[in-house]
């Protein structure tokens, strides 16, 4: 199909509409589309869920805002309602991370469940053949393999190919990231230039289904709306040696890395250093607390390992890992194991490896892989 | 690293042919001649009634209340107009309150009949109410209301071809109960309910009786006293009069408690100025109904049975929603198994054809029709459904139209779609 249309997801924030104006622009044929995931009505008004619905993902204003951009650019537009799958693919899978004492990344989830799958299915069913989004990312065509490849964004205090690792080969073909070679100021002077109204908005960093990113009132006003009391997650916090320090009111309260919040007010022994988790063990329900030397770990173990750009050849990959959003990639051997598992080996150690977070393969601007950590080595 | 491979870039096409194309790609041309198949949800005010409206939002009437030959000017319009209305519903003209629609008429019927059933008794109990299970939101959510307030409510259910059965509304009724509503023509599937069956009951047993008749009049003979109803709603844009304006027949001797108050309107009923160019282009569509409608029934059910057969015969798995009950000429229901009703309504929209999935209110909410599911149809096969309603504007090249375009659409999208969704999941 030469003149198949390219389908927007329109967020209604300012990348994505800049994504749907520039290609407008440029005289592509595009359909906008606004993906409904979570109906912030449902847990509104249960104790720290808030009662406002304004200002996060799927409420009225952002479907308002993308609706008007459309408007003005005058391609057709629609709402899709995805709840159903996004509640099973992306807010149970977080919920049932949380219980298991990991820190799991929804929007990695959502981006290979729900926004390159089903709104691909729907984009191609309408006759578009492609999904355009306003991530800051690249999608290079290996001219020697024919293979798909995942770059980061130019910008590097944006590039979102960490939460893009998952994409098959099929899913990158029919992405378009217009923005990858863009950086945000730039962007944002773009959206100004073409009079797009949220030029300005502020960039959303919380998880769109939790208000103010309190997960713990997000699983408890869940569990109350399912009428599924919240297992008891209750233990210990202890010390590497075994000693115990008091006790906490569930696993899904910590993640690896953490300090405040502990409940303790002294270090043990008095020393006055700081404490932070470092593990949590979901079986014992015991949390691990100890010094920041004890954070940093040279291994991880992972699985569902993903080769996004092509299959290594050798054992053993020379890469720099990733092992948050924000975190610098590191230098690291990364050795693929039997059942899709993954061990990667840091040249130095690394602070909090989180499990249920991802860790990302590069070779510079390339992106290799990732898989989901399991545990540090 | 060697030299970067080259960037994936969309096609570029020119910004003239850009141009040429208002919408996208091939589509374009056929979103040039739209086919508008959604008059259940809107019909467009047809160029004779909005002749007949256009002198009083230019200045030729005043406010019916004024004292002032402009003002009895209006006053003499919208006295025209009520008098075409009741004659279409076989009413006498004080028995028609002009309202601002479906949804306000629903409103004052059921919360004005029970309000007015609490100020003589206003020591008793909360009575009991009925209705069915397939009723509009602009009804099923008052009922919802007052069962919040601590009103006992029945929902009758129905058959599997989406009709009330009179013995289950005879099994349902109490001493104590004070109002049945339910409605003549169902807006998702067009299925006509056996209103007079209903009316007959409700009266033996002296029980007020109010009919949703949104869809009903115009398409279908509506007589209020063959009915036997006490209290019937009709509504203006969806018989080619404007926005904005409908109606509610309240029998002669039906107790109803007004619930909107200020001045003397509508013989104390509803106050408000009247919207007098929505109530002459409610008259001149009622008069248009009237002259023509039984003819234009017949037209639309031609068509219908063209379209509907035209698609059973073309597309394999589908199939008409009440088939074999009796329904409004103008409304089609049918399932496409397999697929997204939400994902063929856009399809079919930028191939230039309106339709909706059910009942536009719940276009977009997660949950599928709560009147196909009423009906004993699966989640799934409901979340397929297609409703397609005709009207006076729509024309036998346009259903040809929909039968050339529609095969391949449901072709596509369960060629794409997943066989299992759940299989699709990765392992993430």
């Amino acid at each position: 199909m030469s003149d198949a249309p390219i389908a927007v997801a329109m967020s209604g924030g300012v990348d994505s509409s800049t994504v749907a104006a520039i290609l407008h622009a440029e005289g592509i044929p595009i359909v906008g589309l606004t993906m409904q995931l979570w109906n912030q009505r449902r847990l509104a008004g249960a104790p720290g869920m808030g009662e406002s619905r304004t200002g996060r993902c799927c409420s009225l204003d952002d479907v308002h805002d993308a609706r008007r951009v459309a408007e003005r650019l005058g391609i057709p537009y629609y709402v899709v309602n995805y709840e159903e799958r996004f509640e099973r693919d992306v807010v149970r899978t977080f919920v049932d991370q949380y219980l298991a004492g990991r820190t799991p990344i929804p929007c990695s989830l959502c981006n290979t469940a729900v926004k390159f799958d089903q709104l691909l299915i729907t984009a191609r069913q309408i006759g578009a053949e492609k999904v355009a989004t306003g991530h800051y990312a690249r999608v290079r065509v290996n001219s020697d393999t024919g293979v798909y490849e995942l770059w980061r964004g130019v910008d590097e205090g944006k590039d979102q190919t960490f939460f893009l690792w998952g994409l098959t080969q099929e899913q990158l073909s029919r992405a378009v990231f217009p923005l990858g070679e863009m950086r945000k100021p730039a962007v944002r002077a773009r959206a100004t230039e073409l009079g797009l109204a949220v030029a300005d908005k502020p960039d959303s960093n919380e998880i769109c289904f939790v208000p103010g990113n309190d997960y713990a009132a997000f699983l408890k006003a869940y569990a109350a709306e399912q009428g599924m009391p919240l297992p008891d997650t209750s233990g210990e916090l202890v010390t590497g040696d075994g000693r115990s320090l008091g006790s906490h009111g569930g696993i899904h309260r910590f993640t690896v890395g953490q300090r405040k919040g502990l409940g303790l007010a002294t270090q043990p022994g008095g020393g006055g250093t700081a404490l932070y988790v470092i593990n949590i063990d979901a079986a014992t329900r015991q949390v691990r607390v100890g010094e920041e030397a004890e954070l940093h770990a040279r291994e991880l173990t992972g699985s569902d390992c993903h080769w996004i750009s092509g299959e290594p050849a050798g054992a053993a990959v020379r890469v720099e890992a990733r092992i948050r959003n924000r975190h610098v990639p590191a230098p690291a051997w990364a050795e693929p194991l039997a059942g899709r598992r993954l061990r990667v080996c840091f040249d130095e150690p690394q602070r909090a490896v989180t499990p249920g977070q991802s860790v990302v393969l590069y070779q510079g601007e390339k992106v290799l892989g990732g898989a989901w950590i399991d545990s540090r080595a | 690293m060697g030299p970067l491979p080259p960037l994936v870039r969309p096609r570029r096409a020119s910004l003239s042919q850009a141009r040429d194309r208002a919408i996208i790609g091939e589509m374009a041309v056929a979103s040039m001649v739209r086919a508008y198949f959604d008059n259940n949800a809107n019909t467009p005010v047809l160029p004779e009634i909005l002749e007949d409206m256009l002198p009083a939002l230019q200045g030729a009437v005043g406010n019916a209340s004024s004292i002032h030959q402009l003002g009895q000017a209006a006053k003499a319009a919208v006295e025209q107009a009520r008098a075409a209305v009741a004659e279409l519903i076989g009413a006498s003209p004080t028995e028609v309150v002009f309202t601002s629609g479906g949804t306000e008429s629903d409103n004052l019927a059921i919360r004005g009949v029970v309000g007015e059933w609490r100020r003589r008794n206003a020591s008793a109990p909360l009575p009991h109410l009925i209705t069915s299970k397939i009723e509009h939101h602009a009804v099923l959510n008052v009922f919802e209301d007052l069962e919040r307030a601590g009103y006992p409510v029945t929902y009758l259910p129905v058959n599997d071809g989406g009709r009330v059965g009179p013995a289950e509304l005879a099994a349902a009724l109490r001493p104590d109960t004070a109002l049945i509503s339910v409605m003549m023509a169902n807006n998702e599937t067009g299925v006509v309910q056996p209103v007079e069956e209903l009316g007959a009951i409700a009266r033996a047993a002296k029980v007020a009786f109010h009919v949703d008749a949104v869809q009903a009049v115009g398409r279908t003979p509506v007589r209020v006293k063959e009915i036997g109803s006490d209290l019937l709603s009709l509504s203006g844009h969806k018989i080619h009069a404007s926005m904005g304006i409908g109606a509610l027949y309240v029998g002669r001797r039906t107790q109803l408690r007004a619930q909107q108050l200020g001045g003397h309107h509508e013989r104390d009923r509803r106050a408000g100025t009247e919207n007098v160019p929505g109530i002459m282009s409610l008259g001149a569509a009622a008069k248009l109904a009237q002259a023509n409608g039984a003819a234009e029934a017949a037209r639309l059910a031609e068509l219908r049975d063209r379209m509907e057969a035209g698609l059973v015969a073309a597309i394999p798995d589908c199939g008409v929603v009440g088939a074999g009950q009796p329904r409004v000429a103008n409304t089609s229901n049918m399932y496409f198994d397999g697929i997204e009703g939400e994902a063929l309504v856009i399809a079919l929209d930028l191939h230039g054809f309106c339709v909706s999935t059910g009942a536009a209110c719940s276009s977009g909410a997660i949950e599928p029709s709560h009147v196909l599911l009423a009906m004993g149809m699966s989640r799934r096969r409901a979340r397929s459904c297609l409703r397609f309603s005709l009207g006076r504007q729509n024309t036998a090249d346009e259903v040809e139209r929909l039968l050339q375009t529609l095969p391949g659409l449901v072709e596509r999208l369960r060629r794409l779609a997943p066989a299992d969704a759940s299989a699709l999941v990765r392992s993430a």
